[in-house]
């Protein structure tokens, strides 16, 4: 909390410029400040798109955004911390295929082993699925940390290869053979009138605060992406946090993944894909995730992926050409970095 | 009681015996001894590129010495990562601040080793302690800020406050004096003594004088990564130091300037800047003499040169150069116009530390034909041109394609300098222009300035270091708080009436207050 709390300070000196045309725009962009573009943004989306279709508030559309932006909170939360240590994770498009494909086959596995054993049939392909995003993010960590080669790259490499081995996997076929507990009970599955995945994205968003704002290893990924060389005399092991980072960006991604096969019922390749992977990215960005490291908090990464999930769903019920959207999407990410440099250079100077 | 003292202060808290470190190629370090005693300071004194801070982060633990035996507290120590260090008490002050940008004060003081059970930080007992910490210290800081928001001299308090948390038993610092204002030096030299009360072992580096005279109690003098000898601070004077340093005679430090004021070559009427850092500005400089700003950290001087050149916006006022007014300055408009700037902070604004001297060099002269013809670089002509510049700056060693990353402070001057001999130009902004580089680069750019003024160009010199402006200068204008204080010629200029206009200017500012 006390990260931002300079910034109304460094304001101040702008101040006389904004008084000498007092009125709207000046209130108007107090409130921006105040509660940032993003909110004002969202709250613009939301109630533009109330007025020009009905459909978008229906319960059945709202669900749907909700859960999407769910499996995309989690993913970008992964990202999120990767990127504020100085890193890009460009694998976890594939690692959501792979998680979702290795858990289905595993499921299959195990229930032809122990017919009837539910709860040990999902614990072992829930463990296979989450244990491969933690294998692709181990390899991407230690490549990084180890070998020195740019997070860019390795992820490259790794994204290419993952993708392959889901491929390879299931020849292109959906994998069936999951239990039918697994997606009725908790993949289709709501609580309190909501989908499953919402609680787990919110535990997820939770523990992520927590991390960063009261752990450890949150803070030393803050300092990391901030100055890795003060970090370095400061003492800080700076190589088990870079590879900490690819972990738990795997392991979200996997979770992701997870969700998502439970939820359709049958492990693809084609999940996640490099359309996550961008979103991902896009959401970090948007969220005030620097990509020079060392700042961003994962409240607003969230705020920011219910933005660009319900700007896609928008989209779609305008009938916007499909092929349309990503040239949207592009704009808003080239805005929102431009604005973060903006900020930048005002402050540059004190 | 008095023998255990007596018995402490002589065996050494640290013990360096035959030190060597290279560095791909070059010897930085070269089987150098050092000893620091319990409750001494110890001033470690050289040209850049001597080996001091090689020395200093080998003691640090930055990395480790390729030969040589490393004591401290009479136990051999191998192995030391900066993360023993500190834990065995060894605390550095670095030059190059190792704070997090993006973090508050607070966090940074704890970076490394923050209070927490179980990988949960514990927020109240360490800003219990920060506060406890900066209130005993007597800094000006806020801990909650954060870093990026601080000026300099708040950022090296910040620093020099991480160093001392926790036990410390040797603090190493390393010119921790640059940044900070006369009244913050004060303070730190009352810790300073503070300190060595307590039996800390000090090792500091400096260039400057007046400092070493203050504090030492004993100096270790270093030239090109050799030891060349140890003395007691109290009988040496400070010609022997600068001889042994430079391994030659320097009489005196400035020279003298034959000014000969010419034509008004900048004129700035009524300047204010965007952010109030300057508020209406009259201010003239003449070509063929050196006009100087004084000021302490954060006065406006330096804004005010980089306004003139384009860097800071401008609110009102104009600015003239050659009589012709020049608005919306632009640093490619400048150039054009034959105005150069130098900055401060070489790393920052100045070089590609990856590039080449000779690409470094050019850099500001590249849309010259003699450079490029048609978007086509004539490197053959380039690299004559450069060498030419770089002869005529006496580099040493004189090879141009070296990477200006490998050089020392003085050197990298000398390749900023080389740029205002690769156009025509007619007038020079110095921001402070000897900071980080040693006393024999200082007498170079000194001697460079005088032959830019003999052959009729207009200099203007911003510097935070009194002695400098004042002899450098013909004419001296005294700034304090945006404002011009004080304009001083001739017989006025001198230290007492420098600081007399700041302290009038500061007696003024509390009476309206």
């Amino acid at each position: 909390m006390s990260v931002q709390a300079s910034v109304p300070g460094t304001s101040t000196s702008h101040a006389p410029a904004l008084a000498a045309r007092p009125g709207i725009a000046a209130s108007a962009r107090g409130l921006v400040g105040r509660i940032g573009f993003l909110p004002a943004l969202l709250i613009l989306v939301v109630v533009g798109m109330s007025a020009a279709d009905p459909q978008f508030y229906g319960p059945i559309n709202i669900l749907n955004i909700l859960r999407n932006a769910s499996f995309l909170t989690i993913v970008a939360c992964g990202q999120a911390l990767v990127i504020i240590a100085g890193g890009f994770d460009l694998s976890v498009g594939a690692v959501v295929a792979l998680a979702s494909v290795v858990t289905a086959k595993v499921m299959g596995l195990a229930a032809a082993a122990f017919p009837g054993n539910d709860a040990l049939v999902i614990a072992c392909g829930v463990a296979a699925g989450l244990g491969s995003g933690a294998a692709v993010g181990l390899i991407n960590g230690l490549c990084v940390a180890r070998l020195k080669v740019s997070g860019f790259v390795v992820t490259l490499g790794t994204m290419s290869a993952t993708a392959g081995v889901a491929l390879m996997i299931t020849s292109g076929i959906p994998v069936y053979g999951m239990p039918q507990s697994f997606v009725r009970d908790f993949g289709r599955a709501q609580f309190l009138g909501l989908p499953t995945a919402i609680y787990v994205a919110l535990i997820v968003l939770a523990v992520m605060v927590f991390v960063q704002r009261r752990t450890l290893f949150g803070r030393y990924v803050y300092a990391i992406g901030g100055n890795a060389d003060a970090a370095i005399v400061s003492g800080v092991g700076i190589r088990r946090h870079l590879v900490g980072t690819y972990v738990l960006s795997g392991v979200l991604a996997a979770l992701a993944g997870i969700l998502l096969t439970a939820q359709v019922g049958s492990g693809q390749a084609s999940f996640g894909g490099d359309r996550m992977m961008l979103q991902s990215i896009a959401a970090a960005v948007i969220g005030g995730v620097s990509l020079r490291g060392g700042v961003g908090r994962v409240e607003i990464v969230a705020v920011s992926a219910l933005f660009l999930t319900i700007l896609g769903n928008a989209l779609n019920l305008l009938h916007i050409d499909s092929r349309l959207q990503p040239v949207f999407l592009g704009v808003i990410m080239v805005a929102a970095v431009a604005l973060d440099e903006l900020g930048r250079r005002r402050k540059s100077r004190v | 009681m008095n023998i255990s003292v007596e018995a402490r202060k002589a065996a050494p808290l640290l013990e360096l015996k035959g030190i060597s470190k290279r560095f791909t190629g070059v010897r930085a370090l070269d089987h150098v001894d050092l000893d620091v005693r319990a409750g001494e300071l110890h001033v470690l004194f050289g040209e850049n590129g001597a080996g001091k801070s090689t020395l200093i982060n080998v003691i640090s633990g930055t990395f480790p010495p390729d030969e040589g035996t490393f004591r401290f507290d009479g136990e051999e120590i191998r192995h030391l990562s900066p993360q023993r260090a500190r834990a065995i008490g060894i605390s550095p002050v670095f030059q190059e601040f190792s704070l997090v940008p993006s973090l508050t004060v607070e966090e940074n003081l704890f970076l490394g080793r923050e209070i927490s059970a179980g990988g949960v930080l514990r927020a109240g007992a360490m800003r219990k302690k920060a506060r406890a910490l900066i209130d005993e210290l007597g800094f000006d800081l806020d801990p909650g800020k954060r870093v990026d928001d601080l000026s300099r001299a708040h950022q090296q308090m910040a620093e020099i406050a991480k160093a001392l948390l926790g036990k410390v038993r040797l603090l190493i610092l390393d010119e921790p004096t640059a940044s900070l204002t006369e009244r913050e030096t004060g303070r730190l030299f009352e810790l300073i003594a503070k300190l060595k009360a307590q039996g800390v072992g000090l090792i500091y580096v400096s260039h400057r004088m007046r400092e070493i005279r203050a504090l030492a109690d004993r100096v270790t003098v270093l030239r090109d990564g050799r030891h060349i000898r140890t003395l007691d601070a109290a009988n040496v004077t400070d010609g022997e130091l600068v001889e042994l340093m430079t391994g030659r005679r320097i009489d005196v430090l400035f020279p003298t300037i034959e000014h000969a004021p010419a034509e008004v070559a900048v004129d700035v009427e009524g300047l204010s800047l965007a952010d109030g850092s300057v508020r209406e500005v009259n201010f003239h400089a003449r070509a063929g003499e050196i006009t100087g700003i004084a000021g302490l950290v954060g006065c406006g001087k330096s804004e005010l040169v980089r306004a003139i050149y384009g860097l800071e916006p401008v609110v009102a006022g104009t600015i003239r150069i050659d009589g012709t007014p020049y608005d919306a300055p632009a640093p490619r408009d400048s150039l054009k116009r034959g105005v150069a700037y130098f900055p401060a902070n070489r790393v920052a604004e100045g070089l590609a530390l990856s590039r080449p001297i000779r690409e470094n060099a050019s850099l500001t002269a590249l849309d010259l034909p003699g450079f490029a013809r048609l978007g086509v670089l004539r490197q053959g002509s380039e690299r004559g041109l450069v060498a030419a510049a770089m002869e005529r700056l006496k580099l040493r060693p004189p090879n141009i394609e070296r990477p200006a990353g490998a050089l020392s402070g003085g050197n990298r001057q000398k390749v900023m300098l080389g740029r205002a001999l690769t156009r025509d130009l007619k007038v020079f902004l110095f921001d402070e222009p000897s900071v980080g580089i040693d006393v024999g680069a200082k007498l170079e750019v000194y001697e460079f300035m005088k032959q830019l003024v003999s052959e009729g160009a207009a200099v203007i010199v911003v510097s935070s270091e009194l002695p400098e402006v004042l002899a450098l200068s013909n004419r001296l204008y005294v700034m304090h708080h945006g404002r011009i204080a004080a304009e001083l010629t001739g017989s006025e200029k001198t230290e007492q009436n420098v600081l007399a206009s700041f302290f009038k200017e500061h007696l003024a500012t509390t009476e309206a207050a």
